[in-house]
């Protein structure tokens, strides 16, 4: 019996991306299933994730799993191939720990920089480079943060290797640079150069659209806000 | 090699929530530990700030040589290193899932709308807090049902992670319970739950390691007024 694998995603969220890597990276075949997050759910998904009502969902063999980290922890424990987490308890809470880090302090920090109205930016630019700074301490020189391949902290930092990159043009910020994070600046060239990992990224073109579109709402928000 | 020479000690605070995760895991696997509570509003300990470093938060787990932060984090760590039964996560993946769904439920929605009622401005803003908590005990309820299978714990026979990531809350919820004036878990829409905690709060693992909700109320209470007073220190 063959296995049933779905995804319900969002094709630019990074959330869904990374269970979409994570599957590609073990080699696992998926049906995915595009959601339309803004207008119009699925009563498929609303059925699979009642809770939260959100993307990404895993439907494996009929069972839903919802929250991206939670179901990166599943794949893990389901297809061995390819291990996104390291075998040793220690390495494994670091592992954790990062990844924590990197999904519940980066970027919320991050996504608020990035669109921050001009009188809060300063901070949130002060607090998002900070947790970058703290991420790429997490690297210590190594080429992803999983060693040679990558891992789970890589798979959930992936926002800040590509998404960041294309904000930070629609916006003319620069939060992540070579001269400021040599280390963690390398390290997104080496993650977007991955095979698999370009496989699992949004067209590039289309999500700069996607951000200058919303740079040009926030700044007519903020022209008619202080008209 | 015998994890019982390896020291273990633990940063805590004796009315957190988190650091009761930690204890009860060390409990249920039987492991002697030692307790350095950190006095929070008398400022940050060199050994916390050392373990902690990005945080600067406990629980910490010091294993030999090794800090472990996040709560959630500590017992799976825990449930791994010490692997003989009693496991605390359970062995299929799938369920395995749903407990660390929930967890993360509690932890991200539950938990902070708990918190957002002893700061909530005007009674709207309460009445809006105590609903969202109230919502979020159906929902739990409806899980305990699906996760428990008719058993006496979401993991089962024994308290299992699920247990102990939403059983910590208990003595929170009942000082909440006590300065709202509203039941909150009831034999009216939590039937199950009620029981459940009662079973949690009495078991070997947990008794010793729960605060009193009166001593719980009291500190609860002083905080507020330090609040009110003063920026609180970041913990």
């Amino acid at each position: 019996m063959s296995e049933e694998v779905k995804v319900f995603g969002f094709w630019c969220s990074p959330f869904s991306r990374r269970v979409e890597l994570a599957l590609k990276l073990k080699g696992v075949q998926y049906e995915y299933i595009e959601e339309d997050v803004f207008k119009n759910k699925s009563p498929l998904l609303l059925k699979y994730n009642p809770v939260h009502k959100k993307i990404p969902v895993l439907l494996h063999n009929g069972k839903p799993i919802a929250e991206s980290l939670v179901i990166l922890e599943y794949i893990e424990e389901t297809w061995k191939a390819n291990p996104i987490l390291p075998e040793d308890p220690y390495e494994k809470a670091m592992v954790r720990f990062w990844t924590k880090f990197a999904d519940e302090k980066c970027l919320p920090a991050l996504w608020k920089a990035g669109w921050s109205p001009e009188n809060e930016r300063e901070k949130a630019v002060d607090e998002a480079c900070e947790c970058l700074k703290t991420l790429e301490s997490a690297l210590k020189g190594k080429r992803f943060f999983g060693g040679e391949t990558v891992g789970l902290v890589d798979i959930a930092a992936n926002f800040i290797a590509f998404w960041l990159r294309l904000i930070q043009e629609a916006t003319g910020q620069e939060l992540l640079s070579a001269e400021k994070f040599p280390d963690l600046f390398k390290w997104t060239d080496e993650f977007g150069s991955c095979s698999v990992v370009k496989e699992s990224l949004p067209p590039r073109d289309k999500l700069l659209a996607f951000f200058k579109a919303r740079v040009a709402e926030a700044m007519d928000a903020q022209t008619n806000a202080s008209k | 090699m015998a994890e019982s020479d390896v020291k273990v000690k633990v940063l805590g605070s004796w009315s957190s929530p988190f650091v009761m995760r930690t204890m009860i895991a060390l409990n249920i696997k039987s492991v002697n530990y030692e307790y350095l509570e950190e006095r929070l509003w008398e400022g940050k300990s060199e050994l916390l700030l050392k373990s902690n470093p990005v945080h600067k938060k406990i629980p910490v787990l010091i294993h030999g040589d090794k800090p472990i932060c996040e709560s959630l984090i500590i017992v799976q760590y825990i449930d791994e290193v010490w692997s003989s039964t009693p496991s605390i996560l359970p062995s299929d993946p799938h369920e395995r899932a749903a407990a660390r769904f929930w967890a993360a439920y509690l932890d991200e929605k539950w938990f902070p709308s708990m918190r957002t009622i002893s700061i909530a401005q005007g009674e709207d803003a309460k009445k809006a807090a105590i609903a969202q908590l109230e919502e979020g005990l159906v929902l739990l309820e409806e899980a305990f049902g699906k996760c428990s299978k008719g058993k006496p714990f979401f993991g089962g026979d024994q308290i299992g992670y699920l247990d102990i990531a939403f059983g910590c809350f208990l003595g929170w919820l009942r000082v909440t319970e006590k300065i709202s004036g509203i039941n909150l878990l009831g034999e009216a829409k939590t039937p199950a739950l009620l029981k459940w905690a009662h079973r949690f709060c009495s078991d070997a693992s947990v008794k010793d390691v729960m605060p009193e909700t009166e001593k719980l109320a009291e500190f609860g209470k002083m905080i507020m007024a330090k609040m009110r007073g003063a920026a609180p220190p970041k913990s």
